[in-house]
């Protein structure tokens, strides 16, 4: 059976140490050496950039979230041992581990961070899809030639080189296919790399719960349960007609992952489908003036990377969460599509006024969908509103400025709210 | 209740009632149709609680009464039912079913009572006029295409129908906009409407109205108060809230200064903007018109699906122009167009465009260019 050392990445025959390094992150799998669809994810990823940037914390709790009010986004592995999980409510991982260090996110760093890995993974192979800054699928079919080695060594020597050229940590899952590469990242983190082969995919999966499907959610494992799924195995006795029947689209796809058939291409160019932002408050807000200047802030943010982006969209979306966590959202179709910040602004707050609430609300967001290529963008022309293309003309200045001086060169008293 | 009514009359009457009935409503009873019979004729009244209908039917009424019954679900039956077949209607209070029978079918359909089932206020009309159909359907006809669908701009989701200063003294105008396109349509000012409250006449409405209007000989009874609008024939009476907003000052939309003429024959030019605009895609609908001396170019570029052009010959005098616009926005106002040359008025590529028929102005529209 092939294996690799992962620490010295020599090659052998079997065994749990390698001979050449007398490691013991040996990895040893019949199919190890001919797959080539892999996931990388991160280890702790945002809080594994703040213990590399600021040794002190290595060895301490370290929560990323926000505020007070926010949820956890990531904890590093010794605030995981206290329980405290990713979407986790901030004051709930403070009750679980009470010294952890909180910090604020810091989206720069962690984006500069994941551009670094991502040129590192580009040279593997052209087939990148990122998933988030923290996590890709690979497809490192046919590249064996051209590295002069096969995937599963090009990989290792990609979790090598992060961490020891940015000083963060990687797990690895290499499988046939996407379903299972995603599956399999996760067996064997932090440092990981865990293989499912062709052979033992049917064992592998037979004992496991559905809710491991990235995308099956609260709801979906309902309805699941409901029809009495709860593990792979209870898939098997559905027919592929009475899954689709129940579950739509997703019931076909059920019976397919059940057998561990997943044709999902890995592609480096997923379209975007939306441009959003939203913020949680401090404290729950019912005051308008405050909102306002929330609302422009986060159409702002919105349009500046619709406009990067060379986006416009025609759908605008405001979401909302009242204090006890209820959500609702409302949404507009514009005859035209648009990038303006005064456009998605006057939309949302209209929006807003609709749901005719006073809230309080813990939470607010702005959105654009429907996107097409920024050209299409409508110029905001209105005969009703004859100021709208002096607003958009002024607007597009801004952005030239701001383009030239910072950011902050000019803003809108309404932002300042 | 007890009547027995010809296939054909009911089906007519259930039919305007069941449109009205909101397909999916949370009130039970307001899927219903109310049924009174009395003396010769029975009338069904439907509601969505903005809009009422009441549709008048003679009958052979055996025995008064009154019920209400799943509208829809009726006028399924009916609708089925042979032609020329003698529908029997006879509810049980007991058993709270209707039966419905025709020849060897019978139907059992369960009733709300009558009681439960609203009933819209009656209200003061502040006017009260007649107008004849086509006059009316004139009015709808040629403006609603331009009802906005923004529900943020809600007093754009209907028609503006108020007195105005036309060019030959007071008019009865309709008026509708969303903003890239505008109807300004114009009737001579009907006996009795000169106090009109001006009044939004909410999509839905308008849509409703155009079954009252499709017989040419009938004359419309209109009465007009603040909140509300009625329009009745002898077999219909439909009465709907009306907008509660401000429609714009639309005046000021409406350009006067545009000197550059275009004049084309109508429907050349629909058919040609219809078939340029076939390889426009769903993102990009713009079409652009480049103008020059009695000549005008269409055409169509659309990066994703490939290009179209089309040229026409036109009357044009002014210097050359070149403008865009939504295709389909042009197709509707070009369509509006039945009788004579449609005369297009620009001024520049960035300001708004009207569109009138010949020297007509009692229907003019006004559209938004696009940039191309």
């Amino acid at each position: 059976m092939p294996a690799l050392c992962r620490d010295c990445l020599a090659t052998f025959e079997a065994g749990s140490r390698c001979p050449e390094c007398l490691g013991v992150r040996v990895i040893s799998h019949p199919e190890l050496f001919d797959l080539t669809i892999a996931h990388m994810d991160c280890d702790a990823f945002y809080a594994s950039v703040e213990k590399r940037d600021n040794p002190e914390l290595r060895n301490k709790p370290v929560i990323i979230g926000g505020g007070r009010r926010g949820v956890v986004s990531t904890a590093c592995y010794i605030a995981r041992i206290a329980g405290v999980r990713s979407a986790m409510p901030m004051f709930q991982a403070l009750k679980l581990c009470p010294n952890a260090v909180v910090l604020r996110p810091r989206g720069e760093a962690y984006a500069k961070a994941s551009r670094a890995i991502r040129d590192m993974m580009s040279k593997l192979t052209p087939d990148v899809e990122p998933l988030s800054l923290d996590e890709a699928f690979m497809d490192l079919s046919g590249t064996a030639k051209l590295h002069g080695a096969p995937p599963a060594m090009m990989l290792a020597r990609l979790v090598k080189q992060m961490e020891t050229e940015l000083g963060l940590t990687g797990s690895i899952g290499l499988s046939h296919n996407k379903f299972l590469a995603k599956l399999a990242s996760d067996l064997d983190k932090p440092r990981g790399f865990a293989v499912i082969g062709k052979a033992e995919t049917a064992s592998f999966l037979h004992d496991r719960p559905v809710s491991m499907i990235w995308g099956v959610g609260a709801t979906t494992r309902q309805a699941l349960e409901a029809a009495g799924i709860r593990r792979f195995s209870d898939l098997l006795q559905w027919e592929k007609q009475d899954l689709a029947a129940r579950f739509g689209n997703m019931g076909e796809r059920l019976w397919h992952l059940a057998r561990g058939q997943d044709d999902r291409r890995v592609s480096p160019h997923a379209p975007v489908k939306s441009i959003s932002k939203e913020t949680t408050f401090e404290e729950d807000i019912s005051d308008p003036e405050l909102l306002d200047g929330h609302l422009w802030r986060l159409a702002e943010q919105v349009a500046d990377r619709a406009k990067a982006k060379g986006l416009a969209g025609r759908v605008i979306t405001l979401k909302l969460k009242r204090a006890d966590h209820r959500q609702l959202t409302r949404r507009l179709s514009l005859p035209y599509p648009t990038q303006l910040a005064d456009r998605i602004y006057r939309i949302s707050n209209k929006l807003l006024a609709l749901v005719n609430d006073t809230g309080p609300w813990r939470l607010i967001g702005v959105g654009i969908g429907g996107l097409c290529p920024g050209e299409y963008a409508h110029s905001g022309a209105d005969l009703l509103d004859p100021q709208a293309v002096k607003r958009a003309g002024a607007e597009l200045a801004t952005d030239r400025i701001r383009a030239r001086y910072g950011q902050d060169a000019i803003r809108k008293g309404r932002s300042l709210r | 209740m007890k009547i027995s009514i010809e296939r054909a009359a009911l089906l007519k009457a259930v039919s305007q009632a069941q449109s009205v009935v909101e397909r999916r409503n949370t009130i039970p009873i307001l899927a219903n149709v109310l049924i009174e019979a009395e003396s010769e004729a029975i009338s069904l009244r439907a509601t969505d609680l903005d809009i009422e209908v009441v549709d008048k039917a003679s009958a052979q009424v055996v025995r008064a009464g009154a019920t209400t019954v799943n509208a829809v679900l009726l006028h399924e039956i009916v609708r089925k039912l042979p032609d020329g077949a003698l529908v029997m209607l006879s509810d049980d209070p007991a058993s709270g079913r209707l039966s419905v029978e025709a020849g060897r079918s019978r139907f059992s359909l369960a009733t709300l009572p009558r009681e439960d089932f609203p009933v819209m206020a009656s209200s003061e009309y502040e006017s009260n006029f007649s107008v004849a159909a086509p006059v009316l359907r004139r009015l709808f006809d040629k403006s609603k295409f331009a009802i906005s669908h923004e529900e943020t701009r809600y007093y754009l989701n209907g028609v503006y129908l108020h007195v105005a200063e036309g060019e030959g003294g007071k008019v009865l105008r309709a008026v509708a906009t969303d903003g890239h396109r505008l109807a300004r349509i114009d009737a001579p000012l009907p006996e009795g409407a000169e106090n009109m409250p001006g009044v939004i006449v909410p999509r839905k409405t308008v849509a409703e109205l155009g079954k009252l209007l499709a017989d040419d000989d009938t004359e419309i009874a209109v009465s007009v108060s603040e909140t509300k609008v009625r329009f009745a024939t002898p077999d219909i009476t439909l009465t709907s809230k009306v907008i509660d907003g401000t429609f714009p000052d639309y005046t000021r939309v409406i350009p006067t200064g545009n000197t550059r003429k275009l004049e084309v024959d109508a429907s050349d030019f629909a058919k040609a903007v219809d078939r340029v605009a076939t390889v426009s895609s769903e993102r990009s609908r713009a079409v652009k018109m480049a103008l020059d001396e009695d000549r005008l170019v269409l055409s169509v570029n659309a990066p994703d699906s490939g290009a179209a052009e089309e040229e026409l010959a036109v009357a044009y005098g002014d210097e050359p122009l070149e403008i865009g616009f939504n295709a389909k926005y042009l197709l509707e106002i070009a369509s509006q167009v039945d009788r004579e040359n449609a005369v297009f008025m620009f001024n520049s590529a960035g300001d708004p465009t009207l569109m009138r028929e010949g020297n007509d102005t009692s229907a003019v529209y006004v559209v938004m260019p696009m940039r191309v």
